[in-house]
């Protein structure tokens, strides 16, 4: 293996080495938002003629699981290595800020979609669910948890303590994805808030990702591929920058 | 080629309190194949130019340059010809010893590195633990594989910081003959320490830094050689007297008094008569490197000492 492959390789192995915790964990609490959201609400809610409430969800719980798990794989490993001090394991190493890139978000990814195959799996037992355009379920799942394991670099290497990060998290990244769509089309909000979740780039991922089951969305599926394409050059851009300058890690 | 050269290093950090000048100007180069040491009090600066040199922290000013290789610019060469033991005792809470130590060759892009790591577990004792997790080991234990993953990419240049603070004898001795035998071998070694009889025994060129400047640069024959004054030490079952206090070294009992010629000793032996007191265990001995170190950092800033 080259460097970045080893570093890749060690990230993913991290958190395979606590699956429990990493992977099935998240995977029980979307089962249960499945089973408790579907069950009070599938015959109150109606988003698309066609589909059922509970059918609506599961795209929407496998893409918040998505986004959710990439962040916390890269944001955490960074922190708990920068508290350590085991960081400087990988500091002292010849690997530029690109394999750093490449590996922590490529390991973010491979978690982001571990957990969100294995929502998937679990919650489509209990629905129905179609392929309408497989090919932009995989691109917006993997650029989703691209962005978010960008994210997780830059909160990584800004936080100081477990506090901030939790903070990040439960702060921005939990609202920013409840409030995206998952569990409602936006059309149903009033106007004013329909705005509001346009400005919301979580949303674009969860609309776009559902369009390729259902084919239909709230928006366009190429206009949220630019949005999120945008975002995940602009987001990569600024991990990339921060590991260059080796912000907060190299005094 | 210089196997390490600083040159004109200076680090100033800002603080709440104002900016705080770590190093100034620090310069001197280590040759290819030496054994060299590098020693000053805490915060001297020892570990902010170990930290620049491994490209851990940038200098303000100045550079340093690894093998032809200057640590900035080209950092990657510079990196895979440096072996560093970082002082805190850091692991990796996820992996046993085997993982972390092929983990730490793959980062360097080195391949079926097996034997290398075989050998180094058995040379730092550490065979037995190579399945244990690195949460189930001692604190010696957790140093001695901090030194192997320091050397699993065979690096010409091994930085060693502090290795045996809060070490026990056995692997001291361990520690010293495996680095030893890489020294011989042809590896050049910067060491930072504490016990400065490690430094004498191991050392073949001595920097001594003081607040951020160096204050000697010498072999460390030259740097025994040049202290002229003889040491008399004995134990002493009192109080010590006035005349002695600002020259003499106290260790419990033991009194250390430096002493020219003969006439200084009777003259020192005079003044505990005078006073009253006994002395056991009287000795007369040769300067260690540990009465230079304390007669340089007690000294004047010399100013001008550069290579």
């Amino acid at each position: 293996m080259t460097g970045w492959q080893t570093l890749l390789y060690k990230e993913v192995l991290r958190f395979w080495k606590v699956s429990f915790q990493t992977v099935a964990a998240p995977v029980l609490t979307a089962l249960l938002y499945l089973l408790i959201f579907g069950h009070v609400l599938s015959d109150r809610v109606k988003v698309y003629d066609h589909i059922s409430y509970t059918s609506f969800l599961v795209p929407g719980l496998v893409m918040m699981s998505v986004l959710q798990n990439s962040f916390a794989n890269s944001s955490s490993s960074l922190i708990q290595s920068k508290i350590t001090g085991n960081l400087v394991f990988v500091l002292l190493t010849p690997l530029s800020h690109w394999s750093w890139f490449v590996a922590y978000v490529g390991a973010s990814v491979t978690r982001g979609l571990c957990v969100g195959l294995g929502v998937f799996i679990i919650t489509v037992w209990f629905t129905h669910v179609g392929f309408a355009a497989p090919l932009w379920i995989v691109v917006f799942a993997v650029l989703g948890a691209g962005i978010l394991g960008s994210l997780g670099v830059v909160a990584g290497l800004w936080a100081e303590k477990f506090d901030q990060m939790a903070a990040f998290q439960n702060f921005i990244i939990v609202p920013m994805t409840f409030l995206s769509g998952v569990f409602y089309s936006i059309h149903s909000l009033p106007p004013f808030w329909q705005q509001v979740s346009h400005l919301n780039p979580f949303f674009y991922m969860i609309d776009g990702f559902r369009y390729g089951f259902f084919g239909v969305s709230d928006v366009s599926p190429w206009l949220s591929l630019a949005i999120v394409g945008s975002a995940m050059a602009v987001v990569g851009s600024i991990a990339v920058h921060l590991l260059r300058i080796g912000y907060k890690i190299r005094g | 080629m210089p196997a390490v050269s600083f040159q004109s290093v200076t680090k100033n950090y800002s603080t709440a309190r104002g900016s705080f000048q770590a190093l100034d100007r620090v310069s001197f180069d280590i040759e290819d194949g030496e054994f060299f040491g590098l020693l000053g009090p805490n915060g001297a600066g020892k570990t902010t130019l170990i930290s620049i040199l491994a490209g851990l922290v940038r200098a303000t000013s100045g550079r340093v340059v690894v093998r032809g290789h200057e640590v900035q610019g080209d950092y990657a060469a510079a990196r895979r010809a440096l072996g560093v033991v970082p002082q805190e005792l850091v692991f990796d809470p996820f992996f046993t010893v085997r993982e972390a130590l092929r983990i730490q060759s793959g980062y360097f892009g080195v391949k079926n590195n097996e034997a290398w790591i075989d050998e180094l577990l058995a040379s730092l004792g550490l065979a037995d633990k190579a399945n244990a997790n690195m949460r189930q080991l001692s604190g010696g234990m957790k140093r001695r594989v901090l030194v192997a993953q320091a050397l699993v990419h065979r690096p010409p240049v091994i930085v060693l910081d502090e290795p045996t603070a809060g070490v026990d004898v056995e692997l001291r001795q361990t520690l010293w003959q495996f680095i030893a035998r890489l020294n011989r071998e042809g590896h050049t070694v910067l060491l930072t320490t504490h016990y400065l009889e490690e430094a004498e025994a191991l050392c073949s060129r001595i920097a001594m830094l003081k607040t951020g400047h160096v204050v000697a640069l010498e072999r460390t024959s030259d740097l025994l050689k040049a202290a002229s004054t003889n040491v008399l030490r004995f134990k002493l079952d009192g109080p010590l007297p006035r005349e002695f206090e600002g020259k003499a070294s106290v260790t419990g009992r033991i009194v250390q008094l430096p002493a020219h010629d003969a006439h200084e000793i009777e003259q020192h032996l005079a003044i505990i008569r005078e006073a009253g007191l006994r002395v056991e265990d009287v000795e007369i001995r040769k300067p260690d490197l540990e009465d230079v170190f304390i007669d340089v950092m007690s000294a004047e800033r010399r100013e001008g000492v550069t290579a």
